[in-house]
């Protein structure tokens, strides 16, 4: 069976390009990765499945996941607003606030970890406030949730706001010189179009969730079976020399987060091809 | 359906795009707005469409069939409206594309699924695409698009059609043919249509009249024969075709083009003798009327015309256009002196025309 790795290709460096591609991913990401997997391999697989069955476990990825999968959720929804608002309206100061989205990205995340708890916590200006309300934020999964949006939306927004900047206005103008309402044109032509760009941005502020430790430690109470999120666990479990165990849930951590990534990048690629790229 | 713009400006900012235009647009013709680019043709067509607001003026009116539709919304308008760059779905299929205008009307009047799919199948007929309704606009050629992105605007059934410089982004050889093909569907659909172009060519070509613009204003309109033939103001004669042009001054009762004039100088009896290259004859001696010695530079023989290139005692460069028949007779040879006749040809002195004696 013959088979053709290299498109014949007038550009040279195909080659090249392959080889340092390989090398770099292999140094920098898979080798640290393989020794992760090499060390939980010491606890056997029955030791293996205890450790990452256990319910404390099972609990804190149950909540890393859902809280990540929904801050990512709520950043699509608010992120492809405030990317609409930064690319479509013009006002003065709008490059302040163009800089302001970036802050999450440069805060250390202790910092933006102390920061959040101070502001909810019972005695803080808004916990004091929501606790009026009835609600309680910091010290529960809400609070956590909190903690990913903030340090998630920067994603988004600068995913989408690109695509938006780029997009013909001809387009709109064609749908509503067709008859569109202002709202089908939306629904119809502007969100189809976004749609791999959201994606994108879906998939990175879900991926840094997952592994936000910093800036959600302060809020979540850190409660076993309740708020206790998969890094703090892992952490737990080195600094009880716990070195199997603390790898055994990075790799199912490690596993999940690949299995839902791929299974986001393979709807990706649906529907880029559905916005004819 | 008949247009008429009453009393139409728009300013950007300190920029004139449109001064006060007023104009009727026949029912089923197909006019061509035509005129140098930032002569305010492309403002006018998008402001009939109401993609662009006019400016708010008390007596300024859009009627459509003596109808006031100043205030709807382009959605409401029901217009079809072609754009350069196609604007075409990326992420729909060319059925989809179609069936968009179809689709998003409100529910009462939308067509059922089969009554949107055999409109759809009439259309791709009418611009000869059958075989393309499940590909995407990326797989199709520039003009393929372009008449999709027609079949869209006519899915609507628009009462009226605006195309906006259509074949601006195809080239030479796809333009004439999709030229000739807009002529013919316009034939067959009588819609009121206003197409947009720069291309002098393209309009005498395919529209029944021409409205020729610069600097936001109307210079001319008329039928391709008269705007080519009876031009009426001296940036009509020299935007369509080629043209000679003299500068000289007018003293007493005759215009003098035999001497020449600094541009500055002169500036308030400044006059200008426009000639077509085909109303020049070649003649070995002067004759009675206005004659320009000239002696032959280049002689370009390879097209339809024979393209004879002179220069006169004063430097100038002018062309003469002759068939072969006519550049056989005459046997004009290289560096060779001879005398130019015009058969026609226009005076204007501060841009109105000028009747009397000339010399050259």
């Amino acid at each position: 069976m013959s088979f053709r790795f290299k498109e014949s290709s007038v550009l040279p460096g195909f080659g090249l390009s392959l080889g340092y591609t390989l090398l770099y991913l292999g140094l920098i990401v898979l080798l640290p990765l393989s020794a992760l997997v090499f060390k939980s391999s010491e606890l056997g697989f029955s030791g293996f499945f205890k450790t990452i069955l256990d319910p404390r476990v099972l609990a804190s990825f149950k909540l890393t996941f859902g809280a990540s999968l929904i801050a990512a959720a709520v950043n699509v929804v608010f992120g492809t607003i405030v990317a609409w608002f930064l690319v479509r309206i013009r006002f003065p100061g709008k490059r302040l606030i163009d800089a302001i989205v970036d802050l999450p990205f440069a805060l250390p995340t202790a910092v933006s970890g102390i920061t959040l708890a101070m502001l909810y916590s019972p005695n803080g200006k808004l916990g004091i406030f929501l606790q009026s309300i009835g609600i309680k934020v910091a010290f529960t999964q809400l609070g956590i949730t909190i903690a990913l949006i903030f340090i998630g939306l920067p994603f988004v927004i600068r995913t989408v706001q690109p695509a938006l900047e780029e997009m013909d206005r001809e387009l709109e103008e064609a749908a509503s010189s067709l008859g569109a309402s202002r709202t089908q044109t939306l629904t119809k032509v502007i969100l189809p179009l976004l749609l791999p760009p959201i994606i994108t941005g879906f998939t990175l502020a879900f991926a840094r969730a997952v592994g936000e430790y910093g800036s959600v430690i302060f809020i979540a109470g850190n409660m076993p079976m309740k708020t206790e999120i998969t890094s703090l666990l892992i952490i737990t479990k080195l600094e009880q020399y716990d070195y199997a165990g603390a790898t055994a849930i990075a790799v199912a951590m490690l596993l999940v987060s690949l299995a839902m990534i791929l299974l986001i990048n393979l709807f990706q690629s649906w529907s880029g091809k559905h916005s004819g790229r | 359906m008949s247009i008429i713009l009453k009393n139409i400006s728009k300013t950007f900012g300190d920029f004139h795009a449109l001064k006060d235009i007023n104009i009727e647009f026949q029912s089923g013709e197909l006019t061509a707005l035509l005129g140098p680019s930032g002569s305010g043709k492309t403002t006018l067509l998008r402001i009939v469409a109401g993609l662009e607001e006019a400016d708010r003026n008390a007596n300024a009116d859009i009627l459509f069939d003596s109808r006031t539709v100043t205030s709807s919304p382009v959605n409401r308008r029901q217009v079809g409206f072609v754009f350069q760059h196609y604007a075409l779905f990326r992420h729909m299929t060319v059925f989809e594309n179609i069936a968009f205008g179809l689709r998003v009307k409100p529910r009462d009047e939308r067509p059922s699924k089969q009554d949107i799919k055999d409109k759809v199948n009439e259309l791709l007929r009418l611009v000869q695409m059958e075989t393309m309704a499940g590909r995407y606009p990326s797989q199709l050629s520039g003009g393929q698009r372009q008449r999709i992105a027609l079949a869209r605007a006519l899915a609507i059934e628009p009462k009226v059609l605006l195309l906006d410089e259509p074949f601006g982004a195809l080239d030479a050889q796809v333009r004439a043919e999709l030229r000739r093909w807009l002529r013919k569907l316009h034939d067959t659909l009588h819609v009121t249509s206003i197409f947009v172009t720069h291309d002098q060519e393209e309009a005498l070509e395919v529209a029944d009249r021409i409205v020729v613009m610069n600097c936001g204003a109307i210079e001319q309109i008329g039928t391709p024969n008269e705007v080519f033939h009876r031009p009426a103001t001296e940036f009509v004669m020299q935007f369509l075709g080629d043209v000679n042009v003299f500068h000289g001054r007018i003293e007493s009762d005759s215009a003098i083009f035999n001497e020449v004039v600094p541009l500055t100088k002169n500036r308030e009896n400044a006059a200008r003798l426009l000639v077509r290259p085909h109303d020049l004859t070649i003649q070995s001696t002067p004759g009675d009327g206005p004659a320009l010695p000239a002696k032959v530079y280049r002689v370009l023989t390879a097209g339809p015309i024979v393209k004879v290139e002179l220069i006169d005692r004063h430097n100038r460069l002018i062309q003469v256009h002759l068939s072969h028949d006519g550049y056989n007779q005459t046997m004009v040879k290289l560096h060779e002196e001879v005398y130019l006749v015009p058969r026609e040809s226009r005076v204007y002195a501060n841009n109105d025309a000028w009747t009397g004696a000339y010399v050259i």
